[in-house]
């Protein structure tokens, strides 16, 4: 039973991706052996989306968790009014991916009107289109946004079980703020930044809304990544048998990207 | 070599006073233990010592050196904690040379100083693992050679063994007091156990609230305790005390009768009292004697034996409950009734308020 919940969808998955299967066009069916596949690959947009996706994936974790070790420990410090910057620091997080896209769209990044453009013009630049110029940067921006929150919240928690006095021993041993991030919290951080690696991996290899919501993948295949690329082929071309070799070729790439994951953070946590 | 001068030295968390104004000097190559009851500030004075803790008022002198103002890691101190907070993601030879690597000082160097305190503290075989991979009393061990490869000023230990399972802590004991022989070092050692006190001190400080009670060498606070607190928290089983009240004062001698009527004679002159006046009378459980001559008759409640003796706990007439130590051959059962007679050279006197009458 587990193992057809689990492994039905591949199959189907599979069995379509072999199939010539056109709902514009149900009388071509039969089998098309790796003809989906041929055409999908020939396809310049592929090569595009598997690269969008990849680096989509990589920016925003670097940034979330770089900026959110840095926020974390701010946050560990005392300072007044501490406890209401932590609930404003978390706040995104509870901002739907449609919404929060819709935001960042019409209210900060408008050419016109944004927040970002108010800001540019009192400094004398001039405004920039973010989705027509820059769309898969100002994708990641908004994914960032979306996402800091989670890595601020796990890494934060992380900071404040380590232990009061490994850090005093640390300050009798003469470290100072940058020996003792190096030597002492970072390394206790280690499961943290795995598990908040992980999980964001998981749901940004599927981002979609943002971008639905805001460059509809483009200009061109600009910042079209392969959960959107799926979504081409189904909704705009109606090609089921192109849509899950697509679909096909995620699963690996994200299982390509789990298993290095996997293995460089084993090697981390074995302390 | 180096001594630690306290003058009163205060501490204070928002308006509540922790450490009321303490005055102590630690003498140079001397074990001196701070012992008390939980939460009587024993850690706060040693983290404040050590430079974790702010000195609310008051000085702190290093080798006549007033160092208030200087940082944990210059002060030429180490800290060996309770929790051991050994650095889980380093080898036992990264966690002792890691202070010497922060220093800046040549590998070569290191290793040779890591190697040393391994061989004093029997570590050599460990060197390669993890903390994790160490029992508990390796892990002390660890600790304690983190400090000595800094060759520190002053040794600072807090309750390093209360961690330990009983036989461990005994064995850990004696092994402290060979380093400390060994390394001719400066150790400030904190504890609530007063065994731990009694058997490692030079010198013991007795704290209690915030203040020193009494200062001294363990038999000088075995001996004298200058007040009741003292009289009642050194000393194992602790002393037992009687009201009595003064009836005759002379050069020679004394007598006092207890709340029973029963009369005591001491060969204490105590020019200090007046007939009438009420005191503490204490006397240990090994100056007591049970048989069926006695001045005071009691009945027994509990017997606790340990084999070579034996402690048995009583009801006296007066309505104290006492402790006397018997040797464990002595057949006593419960319920019986017996007279104690008490070796009256080894009475403390204590008066209303609590201070010892010499
Ligand atoms: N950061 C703090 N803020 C307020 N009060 C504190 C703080 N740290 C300690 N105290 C108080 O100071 C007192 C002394 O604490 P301390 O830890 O020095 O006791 P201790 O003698 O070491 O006790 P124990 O034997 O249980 O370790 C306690 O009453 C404690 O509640
Ligand atoms: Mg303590």
């Amino acid at each position: 039973m587990l193992l057809l919940w689990s492994v039905l969808p591949l199959i189907v998955t599979l069995w379509f991706s072999l199939r010539r299967y056109n709902l514009m066009n149900p009388s071509r069916t039969g089998f098309d052996g790796l003809g989906n596949y041929r055409y999908l690959l020939s396809d310049p947009g592929l090569g595009l989306a598997v690269w969008n996706t990849v680096l989509l994936l990589g920016s925003v974790l670097v940034i979330t968790i770089s900026l959110g070790t840095l926020i974390a420990i701010l946050l560990d410090q005392e300072f007044y009014g501490r406890g209401f910057a932590r609930v404003l620091m978390l706040a995104p997080f509870f901002v739907m991916p449609t919404v929060s896209a819709l935001l960042w769209k019409n209210m900060m990044m408008h050419p016109d009107n944004g927040f970002l453009a108010f800001l540019m013009r009192s400094v004398g630049l001039q405004p920039i289109d973010w989705f027509a110029v820059a769309p898969l940067t100002s994708i990641i921006i908004i994914v960032s946004w979306e996402w800091l929150p989670f890595a601020v919240l796990t890494l934060l928690t992380a900071i404040q079980s380590l232990d009061a006095e490994r850090k005093e021993a640390a300050r009798m041993d003469g470290a100072g703020p940058i020996a003792m991030f190096r030597y002492i919290v970072w390394p206790h951080l280690g499961r943290a930044v795995a598990a908040t690696t992980m999980i964001e991996t998981i749901f940004i290899l599927g981002i979609f809304a943002e971008i639905y919501v805001t460059s509809s993948g483009g200009p061109g295949f600009a910042s079209t990544n392969l959960s959107f690329l799926i979504y081409r082929y189904v909704l705009m071309e109606y090609d089921i048998g192109g849509a899950a070799v697509a679909g096909l070729l995620a699963i690996v790439l994200a299982n390509v990207l789990a298993f290095f994951l996997l293995r460089s953070f084993a090697r981390n946590l074995d302390t | 070599m180096a001594t630690v001068d306290l003058q009163q030295l205060r501490k204070s968390y928002n308006s509540t006073e922790i450490i009321k104004g303490i005055d102590l000097t630690v003498r140079d190559q001397e074990l001196t233990v701070f012992v008390g009851p939980s939460g009587c500030g024993k850690s706060t004075l040693l983290r404040m010592i050590a430079g974790l803790e702010e000195i609310t008022s008051g000085e702190l002198r290093i080798d006549g050196q007033r160092v208030n103002d200087v940082p944990a890691a210059k002060r030429g101190l180490a800290l060996v904690f309770q929790s051991y907070a050994l650095y889980p993601h380093m080898t036992v030879a990264e966690n002792m040379s890691f202070s010497l690597k922060l220093a800046g000082v040549r590998r070569a160097e290191r290793e040779a100083k890591v190697m040393e305190a391994a061989r004093i503290l029997h570590l050599e075989p460990l060197l390669d693992r993890k903390p994790k991979d160490l029992s508990g009393g390796q892990r002390q061990r660890v600790a304690i050679g983190r400090a000595i490869v800094r060759h520190p000023r002053v040794f600072l230990f807090d309750e390093p063994l209360s961690n330990l399972d009983a036989a461990l802590r005994v064995r850990m004991r004696q092994e402290l007091t060979k380093l400390h022989r060994e390394l001719k070092a400066t150790m400030i050692y904190v504890t609530h156990d007063q065994v731990e006190a009694m058997t490692m001190a030079d010198r013991i400080v007795v704290l209690q609230a915030g203040v020193v009670e009494q200062v001294g060498t363990p038999m000088e606070l075995y001996r004298s305790p200058r007040n009741l607190f003292v009289a009642g928290f050194i000393g194992s089983p602790r002393m037992n005390f009687l009201t009595a009240t003064v009836t005759s004062v002379s050069e020679t001698g004394m007598a006092m009768t207890l709340t029973d009527g029963t009369t005591i004679h001491a060969p204490l002159p105590a020019s200090a009292l007046g007939i009438g006046d009420t005191i503490t009378l204490g006397i240990r459980p090994e100056h007591i004697s049970l048989g069926v001559e006695g001045s005071i008759g009691a009945q027994v409640n509990l017997v606790e034996h340990l084999g070579s003796e034996s402690y048995v706990s009583l009801q006296a007439n007066s309505g104290e409950v006492l402790t006397v130590r018997v040797s464990g051959e002595s057949k006593i059962d419960p319920e019986e009734t017996v007279r104690l007679a008490l070796d009256t050279d080894f009475l403390h006197l204590f008066d209303a308020t609590g201070q010892r009458i010499s």
